[in-house]
């Protein structure tokens, strides 16, 4: 894993030496009706709407945030459309969440 | 110091590719973007192995630097723009980096890769050849740089920016969010420090905030503009952009950036730390 701050390389699986038992996973993907949007700049956003983090979605659509319990905002912007979704998390643990964009 | 001295829009790119004097210079942590598509013409840096030495925690030394841009093809008189992904942070960091170096026209593209991507504006694969040069960088120049008993020092004299979103600021996050949270530094933030999020001076398209908008905010925040000024982050590429809007965008005179950032100060033994959103100014 990355010491730097760039946003990694997005994948559905958790990378080796993650530890899901410890962190607060935010995953999912992006999509476009059923379609996954590649390429989409996707932005978690805390509760109280200020960034926090940014990656941008695999070929598959995917994206992963590790942040801390409570409710998140994800957004997503693309040359497609844009979308938003919520989620909350209460502890560790993987917390799915998709986010449409129209 | 102005905008259109240190600023291009991506119109003006498309516009000057092909240029004489202007090199496209694409900075990135992970490069596997620039791989697979980039600006037409552009040259890659990559920050970790082409910036950083790779023993010691510091830059490549003057020489290192001279040889990298040589290398590159890019020459000493040319006007360099720099861009790239995460919303140009590592684009920004190399535009100090080009400066702490002595680079005279350097230039951001405004909004970096995700804007141009946005705009649908056209991406090559196909790899950039430049003639080598013989680049001589001047020595650093150490008043755009901040070290750690500069920050020890600061507190409650210097107007310290701690640019990092409000939850690593608080000590919540040990990271950005998309990097896993076990991190060895300690959480929080520099005592006096004044929580102003990088991602406030820019627009969700990843451009800056026009210069009234970025004076209105850093006003509201608590910035004194009489003092020295030294921002910091965890590694110090967010920090890059936040020196790079108030030295270079609104002009203040003496703007430092502290490299080092959380992951050098957050390790430290016995220095000040400051948890939850108690800073100056919040």
């Amino acid at each position: 894993m990355s010491d730097g701050c760039g946003a990694p390389v997005q994948t559905a699986q958790l990378p080796a030496g993650v530890d899901a038992g410890k962190e607060v996973v935010l995953s999912g993907r992006v999509v476009a009706g059923d379609a996954p949007v590649a390429g989409a700049f996707v932005r978690l956003l805390n509760q109280d709407g200020e960034f926090t983090a940014e990656v941008v979605s695999s070929p598959e659509g995917d994206f992963r945030f590790y942040a801390a319990p409570g409710d998140w905002t994800i957004r997503a912007l693309h040359r497609s459309g844009s979308g938003t979704a919520v989620v909350s998390a209460a502890g560790p643990g993987i917390h799915p969440v998709d986010v449409p964009v129209a | 110091m102005s905008r259109e001295n240190v600023l291009v829009s991506a119109e003006w790119a498309e516009q000057n590719l092909d240029t004489d004097g202007v090199v496209f210079v694409e900075v990135d942590e992970d490069t596997s973007a620039y791989d697979t598509g980039h600006i037409p013409g552009a040259v890659k840096l990559d920050w970790r192995t082409d910036l950083q030495d790779p023993v010691v925690r510091d830059f490549i030394d003057r020489a290192g630097f001279d040889k990298l841009l040589s290398g590159k093809g890019i020459g000493n008189n040319e006007t360099v723009v720099l861009y790239g992904g995460n919303n140009n942070w590592f684009a920004a960091y190399a535009y100090w980096y080009f400066k702490l170096y002595g680079h005279s026209d350097v230039k951001l593209l405004d909004g970096g890769r995700k804007k141009w991507e946005l705009d649908s504006r056209p991406l090559t694969s196909e790899a950039t050849q430049r003639l080598a040069t013989s680049y001589t960088a001047k020595e650093q120049d150490r008043s755009l740089r901040a070290f750690r008993d500069e920050i020890i020092a600061a507190i409650g004299t210097k107007n310290l920016v701690d640019v990092r979103s409000p939850d690593e600021f608080s000590g919540k996050l040990l990271a950005p969010a998309h990097l896993p949270q076990e991190q060895a530094q300690r959480a929080g933030h520099v005592p006096t420090a004044i929580n102003v999020p990088w991602s406030k001076a820019a627009n969700e398209d990843g451009t800056f905030k026009t210069d009234d908008d970025l004076r209105a905010l850093y006003a509201a925040e608590g910035i004194d503009e009489s003092r020295p000024t030294i921002a910091y982050c965890r590694i110090g590429e967010r920090s890059s952009h936040t020196w790079f809007v108030l030295h270079e965008l609104l002009g203040q005179r003496d703007v430092k950036n502290y490299d080092g950032s959380w992951t050098e100060y957050g390790s430290l033994v016995g220095v000040p730390i400051e948890t939850g959103r108690t800073g100056k100014g919040n």
